[in-house]
């Protein structure tokens, strides 16, 4: 998004450290510029929560395909050519009426990049790492989200190689629609479990 | 190490705000740092344990700023003490001659290398020390390195969930001391375990935990 940028603004610390260090790394060999840009462009094109969405979708229309994903979610994941990069050991977990899921990571920034990119600010901040774990429910509650005494709240820590992935309900209203259209949906909050999916896609 | 990355249960930093239709970078440089930084790993001219390990021992007051300078500075700091940049280099910004031995990765292989599986699990055969249903503590250890194992669950009662298989342990990976593989379980310990008789009765949190980080309670 550099053209919204106010070119009037002097540079960033960061802006010249980082220019430095990639003329230094390319002078010496340690990167090759063409590869930094092809990494850029994979993943604001084509590593997203679009791919995420696919699956979910997928699971909501296809119960032996939901049945294979959270039995073991890489084959699953081949089948729609989506995982990989920090997403190639996923466990899937599901969103029922009893049991509502949300995932963090309080020791840095572990999330499923292959399905739902790069993670977003408010997931590496200091306030999501530190109360995501300790009061799960209050902070549902400020994204909007009020969770039922009566169902259950799971918390999953990402500090290992695992990365999960919610699989959210589907909401009522959708069953005409198609596997495309709902998978249109989908969102990324609802795919950490921080929101649910809407029938009209707000 | 107990640093200021373990962030699991502080208190203080207020409500977590979101920003509608986030960007995926919000600077060119933010853009540059993931694009040399995703490249040095590929090129494998660091790992991820010890890169993390780097980002840990930042100081805490400079841990705050802006998440990929984390990146940059960890990479930095790696580069620095593998010897593939000299401090004169770093300092000066001009190149004394090119690195050997790098194999550069072209920029045609990428999609296929963000798509590869890739990750800590290793074929070893190591016996697992628990099994689903098992009562087990998390040991209270504060390693002055690398672990993955955060203050908020040490010493807490839980039971294994699942098996995960077996993964490199990080501990001694990021000081490249071995990769000690062994089990990784999910490990579910409830909320009051951890936070005490005004947590709800009926949640609990999933954490996952290598065999070392655990004993038998």
């Amino acid at each position: 998004m550099t053209g919204d940028h106010d070119h009037t603004d002097p540079p960033s610390d960061e802006a010249l450290r980082v220019k430095a260090l990639e003329s230094l790394l390319v002078d010496k060999g340690l990167i090759n510029p063409d590869a930094v840009d092809a990494i850029i462009e994979q993943f604001e094109t084509q590593i997203g929560p679009h791919n995420g969405a696919k699956v979910v979708a997928r699971a909501w229309v296809d119960s032996a395909y939901r049945a294979r994903l959270i039995d073991d979610a890489w084959p699953a994941l081949q089948e729609l050519d989506v995982g990989g990069v920090e997403a190639s050991e996923v466990v899937v977990l599901e969103n029922t009426e009893d049991v509502h899921n949300l995932v963090v990571c309080t020791l840095f920034s572990c999330y499923p990049w292959a399905l739902l990119g790069l993670p977003p600010s408010w997931y590496k901040s200091p306030a999501y790492r530190s109360r995501a774990v300790k009061d799960p429910r209050a902070l549902l509650a400020e994204f909007g989200l009020k969770i039922p005494t009566e169902r259950e709240v799971r918390v999953w820590d990402s500090n290992a190689d695992i990365r999960y992935l919610v699989l959210p309900e589907r909401p009522a209203g959708t069953e005409d629609l198609s596997e495309n259209d709902l998978a249109a949906l989908v969102t990324r909050d609802a795919m950490v479990g921080i929101g649910l999916v809407s029938p009209s896609g707000d | 190490m107990d640093g200021i990355h373990d962030m699991g249960g502080m208190d203080g930093f207020g409500a977590v705000e979101r920003e509608a239709e986030e960007p995926v970078f919000h600077a060119e440089w933010e853009r540059r740092a993931v694009g040399m930084v995703m490249s040095m790993f590929a090129q494998r001219l660091f790992h991820l344990d010890e890169y993390r390990q780097k980002i840990e021992r930042m100081a805490p007051i400079a841990y705050p700023g802006p998440y990929y300078a984390r990146w940059i500075h960890a990479a930095s700091e790696l580069l620095l003490e593998k010897g593939l940049l000299s401090r004169a280099e770093f300092e000066s910004g001009a190149a004394a001659g090119k690195a050997e031995d790098v194999d550069l990765i072209a920029a045609a292989t990428v999609p296929d290398l963000l798509r590869a599986r890739i990750s800590g699990r290793e074929t070893d055969d190591v016996p697992a020390r628990f099994k689903p249903s098992d009562a087990v503590r998390a040991r209270n250890i504060h390693p002055q390195y690398h672990t993955r194992t955060p203050r908020y669950v040490r010493g807490k009662t839980g039971l294994v969930e699942r098996d995960y298989g077996v993964f490199t342990l990080p501990d001694s990976y990021a000081k490249n001391t071995g990769k000690t593989p062994q089990h990784v379980y999910s490990v579910r310990v409830t909320a009051r375990e951890l936070w005490g008789p005004d947590a709800s009765e009926r949640d609990s949190l999933y954490i996952d935990m290598w065999d070392d980080y655990l004993e038998p309670a």
